[in-house]
């Protein structure tokens, strides 16, 4: 093989390693972003017909353009990130690993002699006295010390801080790999639905976002009640759903819900979403005798029954009917009842919500009226699963660390020459850092100032 | 409403430390930079002031949060933290002439929080949407970040001035030195990165818990992941390729451009971020 021409590996390897790629890539992700802010996404066909036209619509559609962040070409981009990311990292890790690891010897003296950040003095007492007089306080303030003799006699001492902040951009790098896995996994393993459950009623199956496709859940969701609070302004301040969880019909689980703060369930999430309102199915009747003008009034739901005084008989409310009609003329929405009279045939009695009077055409020997129609809720809920998302937050978390650690920590390290100078020695203080390099010299001369006072110079 | 005259009047405060800290930089009057530091303190004080003061408020009308729930307190905070950022920059860099690039931001800031027709200094209760408390580490984390880049945006701009390439007039000639000037725009976008980090992260978790969702690519979301990008291309850039000086200036001046677009731009666009409609 000709050692001048790199393999396509190699070639590829170190394409994929190179930060020009992350430039490009993270420049193209930042403006390809853009566009998918500028077209509405996941609209009607219809509302981008009308918006750029047939043409425009078609040319669009097939860049994928309506549903950008997820089509081929920017999950492309995304995963090329990734590789990038992985490919650099390892090759770095790979390269520095020694370092990292904390298992390169201490550096020769000579490492320091051209650092910027520098001090030197002269001290009265020899080398090995100072040598043992500084290694306290150099231990406390940077770290463990290694000490050797050098060649000219002297005392070298070597030591070292915040080695492991090296760790920190691998870190922030790991974490950005994280949320994508994160991510994967959410869409990979998850599902984002919803349903609507109308106060009192339970229900077992939801209703998929992006297909529309039916699912049944592991167990069943009943809402008991829905209340919403508002603001004197009479903006919304609050919505509560009071719900029950059940399996096999049996309760496991009572809880309210706000819209911050969802109900989990064997790893599914319930959040309040919205809400509807439904003709009521608690209503307040009124039952008026034709004889002695007594008005009696119950509040009844489907399947009540009551017995009206004065032996007027027996009337059970059967159901609501929307939009009912009588004779072919819509009344409405209305409820109907049995109501079984003392002597003859029971007879059904059509309540319309909107006519009180209705039932005055019956000429029998009770009115019957609906008076209030109780409102009725129906809760809106988003109902996800999402394994990914502890992964995700782990990678949140990572992330603040390691960027807090790349940005504020640094890997230090010093290096304290003693030479023998007339009867006492002569010191020099050298530090390096891997960043913040500006912070050096400050920290250089307190140092200094430390040893100093310790040698009474 | 004591708040709102107190903020008022920190309006005009900042115009006054930004007045002084451009005349002393363009008359050359040394004289003129104490006051306009003073200036800058005294306005930050009553923009503090301010702030709790609302915040109070809120509890007396029964509503009860932290004043960063709108257009109108999200700017009063930002103005607040610009001054904050500033001053701090000031101190540990010597340099006052880098308040005539930022002090100004924190005058418009206040200025179009008062004046414009648009925004609405009224108390307002919160949509349930609202009541979290990750809202709170949402918008201050934000935020933050949001001034960093703000100043950092002013200095870029001096290093801009300073180092253009037709002779440098008396004016440019008066600004620090390029160096410094570099060092400080990279510390800047450091903490502000930091900090939108933070910020994204802090919107994320709001609403997975609100909405079961951490990340939507709405028109804001998104927005804030390509200011993210940009200024992750100029630490890159800057940490491995060596870039310096110009190009890390000029990637300053776009990170912040992509900054006010996810601030006021993204309002123009379709979709919704329900906290932003202006009010
Ligand atoms: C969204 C993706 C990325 C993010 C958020 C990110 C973030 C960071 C951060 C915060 C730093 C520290 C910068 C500083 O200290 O000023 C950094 C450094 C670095 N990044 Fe990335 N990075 C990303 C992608 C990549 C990729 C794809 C590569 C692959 C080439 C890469 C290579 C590096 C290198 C080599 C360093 C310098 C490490 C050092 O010597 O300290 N980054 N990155």
């Amino acid at each position: 093989m000709n050692a001048s021409r790199p393999s396509l590996g190699s070639a590829l390897w170190d394409g994929f390693a190179s930060l020009r790629l992350t430039i490009v890539l993270l420049l193209l992700l930042a403006a390809t972003s853009i566009l998918g802010t500028l077209i509405p996404q996941n609209e009607a066909p219809a509302t981008y017909r009308a918006i750029f036209g047939d043409t425009g619509y078609r040319f669009f559609r097939a860049l994928d353009l309506f549903d950008m962040y997820h089509s081929w070409w920017f999950q492309i981009l995304v995963l090329l990130l990734a590789v990038n990311l992985i490919v650099c990292s390892a090759e770095r890790i790979s390269r520095q690993w020694a370092l990292l690891a904390g298992k390169l010897p201490p550096p020769e003296p000579r490492r320091f002699e051209g650092v910027e950040a520098r001090m030197t003095f002269e001290a009265p007492q020899d080398p090995a006295a100072l040598a043992a007089l500084f290694e306290p306080l150099i231990r406390r303030r940077v770290g463990r010390v290694e000490g050797r003799g050098t060649e000219t006699g002297g005392r070298f001492l070597f030591a070292e801080s915040g080695r492991w902040s090296r760790w920190g951009v691998y870190a922030v790098h790991g974490s950005v790999l994280l949320l994508l896995l994160g991510g994967l996994i959410g869409s990979r393993f998850g599902f984002d639905g919803f349903v609507n459950i109308p106060e009192g009623e339970t229900v077992q199956t939801i209703q998929l976002r992006n297909t529309g496709e039916r699912i049944r859940l592991p167990f069943a969701i009943r809402c008991e009640s829905f209340q919403v609070s508002f603001y004197p302004s009479g903006a919304p301040s609050e919505f509560r759903s009071r719900l029950v969880i059940l399996e096999e019909g049996r309760e496991v689980l009572r809880r309210d819900i706000l819209v911050n703060d969802p109900l989990e369930y064997r790893g599914i999430t319930i959040y309040q979403s919205s809400y509807g309102t439904l003709p009521g199915r608690e209503v307040r009747l009124s039952f008026t005798s034709r004889d002695t003008g007594m008005v009696y009034t119950r509040e009844m739901k489907p399947g009540d029954e009551f017995a009206i005084p004065e032996g007027l008989g027996t009337f059970v409310l059967l159901d609501q009917r929307p939009n009912a009609s009588f004779r072919g003329s819509p009344v409405g929405d209305a409820f109907v009842g049995r109501l079984v009279p003392p002597q003859g045939e029971p007879v059904e009695v059509l309540l319309p919500i909107r006519f009180p009077t209705f039932d005055r055409m019956r000429r029998g020997e009770v009115v019957i009226a609906v008076e209030e129609v109780k409102q009725r809720y129906s809760t809106g809920l988003q109902v996800n699963r999402d394994p990914g998302v502890p992964v995700v937050y782990a990678g949140f978390v990572l992330m603040l660390i390691g960027c807090y650690v790349t940005f504020f920590r640094s890997h230090r390290q010093v290096g304290l020459r003693l030479e023998p100078h007339g009867g006492g020695s002569r010191v020099s203080l050298a530090m390096t850092a891997n960043k913040n390099r500006l912070a050096l010299p400050p920290a250089v001369e307190r140092l200094a100032q430390e040893l100093r006072r310790l040698c009474n110079v | 409403m004591t708040s709102s005259i107190l903020l008022s009047a920190t309006t005009w405060i900042y115009g006054l430390a930004a007045f002084l800290y451009v005349a002393a930089w363009v008359f050359h009057r040394r004289r003129l930079e104490a006051p306009a530091t003073g200036a800058a303190a005294v306005g930050l004080a009553a923009n503090t002031a301010g702030f709790f003061l609302r915040w109070a408020e809120s509890y007396r009308l029964g509503m009860g949060h932290a004043p960063l729930s709108n257009l109108y307190e999200s700017l009063v905070f930002f103005a607040g933290m610009i001054i904050l950022v500033h001053l701090v920059v000031e101190r540990r860099s010597g340099s006052r002439v880098i308040g005539a690039f930022s002090a100004p931001f924190a005058f418009l800031a206040l200025a179009y929080a008062s004046l414009s027709p648009n925004i609405s200094d009224r108390i307002q209760p919160l949509i349930p949407a609202l009541k979290s408390n990750w809202l709170i580490a949402h918008v201050v984390t934000c935020f933050v970040g949001y001034a960093a880049f703000a100043v950092a945006f002013g200095v870029s701009l001096m290093y801009l001035l300073r180092t253009r390439r037709a002779a440098p007039g008396r004016l440019a000639a008066r600004l620090p030195e390029p160096p410094l000037l570099d060092e400080w725009t990279h510390r800047l976008v450091v903490f502000g990165f930091l900090f939108l980090t933070a910020g994204i992260i802090t919107g994320a978790v709001w609403a997975n818990t609100a909405w079961g969702r951490y990340w939507g690519w709405d028109p804001k979301e998104t927005w804030s992941l390509i200011t993210w990008f940009v200024y992750a291309t100029l630490l890159h850039a800057r940490l491995v390729s060596g870039w310096r000086g110009r190009r890390i200036a000029v990637l300053s001046l776009v990170g912040f451009g992509a900054v006010l677009f996810t601030y006021f731009g993204v309002n123009l666009l379709p979709g919704l971020h329900s906290y932003q409609s202006p009010g």
